[in-house]
This record gives structure tokens, sequence and C-alpha cells, in this order.
């Protein structure tokens, strides 16, 4: 093949690459584009700070929905944080193991199966025994979602940290257990940190597990007993009713959702900073 | 510290076959040998590393002042607080500040405390040959240490809770030469105070630093004498063909 054909060859791929780039990014950029266009309008301070009015009014805010979602998420964090990164270090600091292995598979099943099913889940065990809906339920339907994503980037973490950091330790007369609690852990903490950061934005946003268990609330509570609002469920509330109001107040939550999950994905880079890099 | 009749398995692959040695005190001991004969293993059989490998086993004799270092009864913290060791890279705990480093091995049992601490600290420093140039950054990171000043680091830590036995497994295959060069003047006053024990592919640095030597190849102990007859008399033909040059 002559020179310049291979050249031309070369070219034509590159560009190929190129486009499925943009082609990739495309969506994102136009959903960002078009959220700013339609909401940034509606957001105020009232969107804030103010909860909905009757029907048909105008004005209006969505801070029931914040409170609800921070609630929630807050204490799926409680619930799901603690287990989704022990079983990871588990599973990474004792890998052989016949636990570890099947914990491992049954993270990966959870990770792939679709969310209202576990809502369906959180309903039958939470709501149908309890008799009501509650924010609770909620927390519980995120927190399963929350714990094998958790689980499995922990233990990539905990994995990436070096064999001869760990024997340095057992060496010097650690236990296994403190081994893993005062040295691999700290050395993995950023990466771990940036997971649990990724898994509260996905939970954030999340629409069906809440659907039937913390199902919604027009009025501000603080309360995880009763049922709750949450941003997508308001999202999806007002984007599906009759009101222009209702639109724009959707498109508006929307934004927040979006700037919520971008607001931590920014937070997780700063994460990966470590207790001495940051000074450097 | 000696060993009689040691063998080590990786899986059901031997490593080590029957290898019995005393190691006197105060005196360097040097490990040779050709990449895989189970010098390094033999180092991790002393202070029970080895077993902690997935799927590895060693059976047979270890003794330390007398006591059976693989009888059921030995506690493994403090068998591993009486022989330290020292590995091919530096191993600084990253999270933990300079002064942290060294302490770690002294909380382990949770014991030592302020002042105590801090002066054990310094003197570990001190003999490891580093005080002066991390005496004015002892809570920043190692990290910002050159490869040489972290190994001495390690050192520091390994003898911070004053150790019998110190184990260094290729100290200086990853350093330049000056480091190289530090680790091995550290060890002439190491050897007062412990018994070294180092592994060394290097047989210059065999020869120059160690009273005696010891020859391994393919598991088995070949032949141990004193450094200087053994490099120059071999009684084993085949630690005069590697010393020649002639395999390995």
């Amino acid at each position: 093949m002559s020179r310049t054909g291979r050249r031309w060859k070369s070219r034509v791929m590159v560009g190929l690459l190129v486009g499925c780039t943009v082609l990739a990014v495309l969506p994102l950029l136009f959903i960002l584009g078009t959220l700013l266009t339609r909401g940034a309008g509606s957001l105020n301070l009232d969107f804030f700070v103010k909860t909905p009015v009757p029907a048909g009014e105008s004005g209006g805010g969505v801070l029931h929905a914040i409170v609800g979602t921070l609630l929630m998420v807050g204490m799926a964090c409680v619930l799901g944080l603690p287990i989704g990164i022990g079983a990871g270090i588990y599973a990474s600091e004792w890998p052989g193991t016949r636990l570890a292995r099947a914990t491992r598979f049954i993270a990966d099943v959870l990770n792939g199966t679709p969310s209202i099913v576990i809502g369906v889940f959180a309903w039958t065990f939470i709501v149908a025994r309890q008799g009501h809906f509650s924010g609770f339920a909620g927390s519980a339907a995120l927190a399963v979602i929350m714990i094998p994503m958790v689980m499995r980037t922990t233990e990539e973490m905990v994995k990436l940290v070096p064999q001869s950091l760990r024997e340095a330790a057992l060496a010097l007369g650690f236990p296994r257990w403190r081994t893993s609690l005062k040295v691999v852990l700290p050395s993995c903490l950023p990466g771990i940190v940036t997971g649990v950061l990724l898994a509260v934005a996905r939970v954030s946003g999340e629409t069906a597990p809440l659907l039937f268990t913390a199902l919604g609330n027009d009025y501000l509570r603080a309360d995880l007993r009763q049922p709750l609002a949450a941003l997508p469920l308001v999202v999806y509330k007002y984007a599906t009713g009759p009101y222009d109001d209702w639109h724009r107040l959707a498109w508006a939550a929307a934004l927040v959702l979006i700037l919520l999950v971008l607001l931590l994905s920014l937070a997780s880079r700063f994460a990966t900073r470590g207790r001495f890099n940051a000074s450097r | 510290m000696q060993t009689t009749g040691l063998n080590a398995w990786y899986g059901t692959a031997p490593a080590l076959r029957d290898v019995s040695v005393g190691f006197a005190a105060n005196q360097v001991h040097a490990l040779i040998g050709p990449s895989g004969c189970g010098k390094s293993t033999f180092l991790r059989t002393l202070n029970r590393l080895h077993e902690e490998t997935p799927g590895a086993s060693a059976k047979g004799g270890v003794f330390l002042d007398g006591e059976d270092v693989y009888s059921p009864k030995v506690d493994l913290k403090k068998l591993r607080r009486q022989v330290g060791m020292v590995f091919q890279r530096p191993t600084v705990f990253p999270t933990m500040s300079i002064f942290e480093n060294v302490a770690s091995g002294l909380l382990v049992n949770g014991r030592m405390k302020g002042r105590n601490l801090s002066e054990t600290v310094t003197n570990a420093l001190t003999v490891a040959g580093l005080w002066e140039e991390v005496k004015d950054r002892l809570h920043g990171s190692p990290l910002a240490l050159s490869g040489g000043q972290q190994q001495r680091l390690c050192v520091a830590r390994t003898i911070a809770p004053a150790p019998e036995v110190v184990l260094l497994d290729e100290p200086t295959a990853s350093l330049d030469p000056q480091g190289a060069q530090r680790i091995e003047e550290l060890l002439f006053r190491l050897k007062q105070k412990f018994t070294i024990i180092i592994v060394t592919h290097n047989m210059q640095q065999a020869a120059r630093v160690s009273d005696t030597t010891s020859f391994f190849f393919l598991g088995e102990l070949v032949e141990t004498g004193p450094t200087r007859q053994l490099f120059k008399a071999p009684r084993e033909a085949r630690t005069e063909a590697y010393l020649t040059g002639r395999f390995g």
C-alpha cells in the first residue's frame, strides 16, 4: 500500500473515532442546554424556600422535595455505606473465600437489577407490613441500590493497594484486621469516597424505587416515618401534569437534580486528593 | 536464631528443602543464589510472613532463643516484634507522616506514649542515619523523601520496636548507588545491636557487608561459611560455578 494511501486510511479512522466521541458527548450537552434554557428561568429564591401552591395558582417552590431528597439519601447512606464498604473490604482482602465470591456475584446481579424491582421489594417488606408509605421505605430501597455499587468500587480500590504495603504492616506485627483498617483503608480512602459520591449521585436521581415507597408528599415534612417528597418524584408528577406552571417547575427541578449530580461528581474529584497531596 | 530441616511450599510446589542453618548474634549473614533459589522464601519463613501468601506453607523447625517459632503457642505479633523485616522496595505507609511511620510498629501493642514514644522514634531515626534529614519535617509526608531516604525510614520503622533479628530482602535493589552505599554502611552499625540476615543478588555486596554467607540453589542450602572463605575457596562445586558466573 502506498504512503498516501496509508495516510488517508489513518485520517478516515481518526475521523470516525472523533465522530463517535462527539456523538457520545452530544446528548449530555443537549440535555444540559435544554434544561438551562427551559428551567433556569423558573429558578429563583421562591423555588428553593417555598412549598407548592394549590394547582392552578402560579408560584411556589419545591422546598419539600429538596428536604425529602436530602433526608432519604442521607438515611440511605447511613444504612448502606457501612454495609457496602465493609463487604467491599472483605471481598478484596479475603478474595478467595466462598463468601467473597458469592457476595461478588450477588452484587453484580443486584447492580444490574432494574431499580423498580428493588422498589417492589421495599414495598413488600416495609410498606405492606407497616401499612403505610414512608420516607424510610424509600431510604431502604435507595440503600439496596447503593450497597452493591459501593461494595464493588470499594473492592476495586482496596485491590489497588500494593501487596507490599500489607506485608510491611504484617511484618511489623499488625494483625490482619488492623492492617486493613490502619494501612490499607486510609491508602485508598479517596477512591472509596469517590465511589460513594458517585453512588449518592446515582440514587439522588432514582425515581422508580420511590414511587411506591416514599410515594411523594405535597407538604413540607421532615419525618422519615411519613410519606416524603423527592426531587425526581416532583419532576415526574409536574411533568405529567396538565398545568403550564407545573411544567416550568418540573424543568427547574430537573435542572437542580442535574446540578446536584454535577456538584457531587466535582466533589468526588476533590476527594481524590489525599492528606498530603493537597499541600503540594 | 536457627532452622532445622525447614521445608516450604507454594501450593504443592516445593520452594525449600531441608534447610538447616544457624545465625550468630551481632553478625551480618548474607543469603545469595540465583533468582528463584528460595532465599527470599527462606527469609520469609523466619518471621512467618511466608504463610500469609495464599496457599503457602512451611514445615520444620525455626528457633529463636531456643523457642520454636512454629509452635501453635507462638504469638505472631510478638514474634514479628522480635524479628523485623525490610523489603526490596521502600514500603512507607503513604497516609502516615514520617513520625507515624516509625511509631506504627510501636503502637501495635498500644503501650508507648508521649515522650517515651518520641524518644524511641528519634533514636530509631538516628540509628538509621535519617534524623538530620527529617528532623524538621517529622509530620510531613514520607512520599516527599527520596527512595534511599524512604528505605532508611523503613529501617528506622523496623528497628524502633527493638527486635533481636533484622531481615533484609534485597534492601538496595531498588536504590541508586549512593542510596545503596548508605544502607550498606548502616548495616555495620546495625549489627552491633541486632542479628542481621540479608538476601542479596549482588555478590560484591555480600562480600563487602557480611561475616557469613549461605549459598542457596534450587531450594536447597548448598553451603554456609565465613564470607571470605566461601568466596575464596568454596567447598562445593555448585557454589564455585555460581560465584564464577557459570550459571545464575
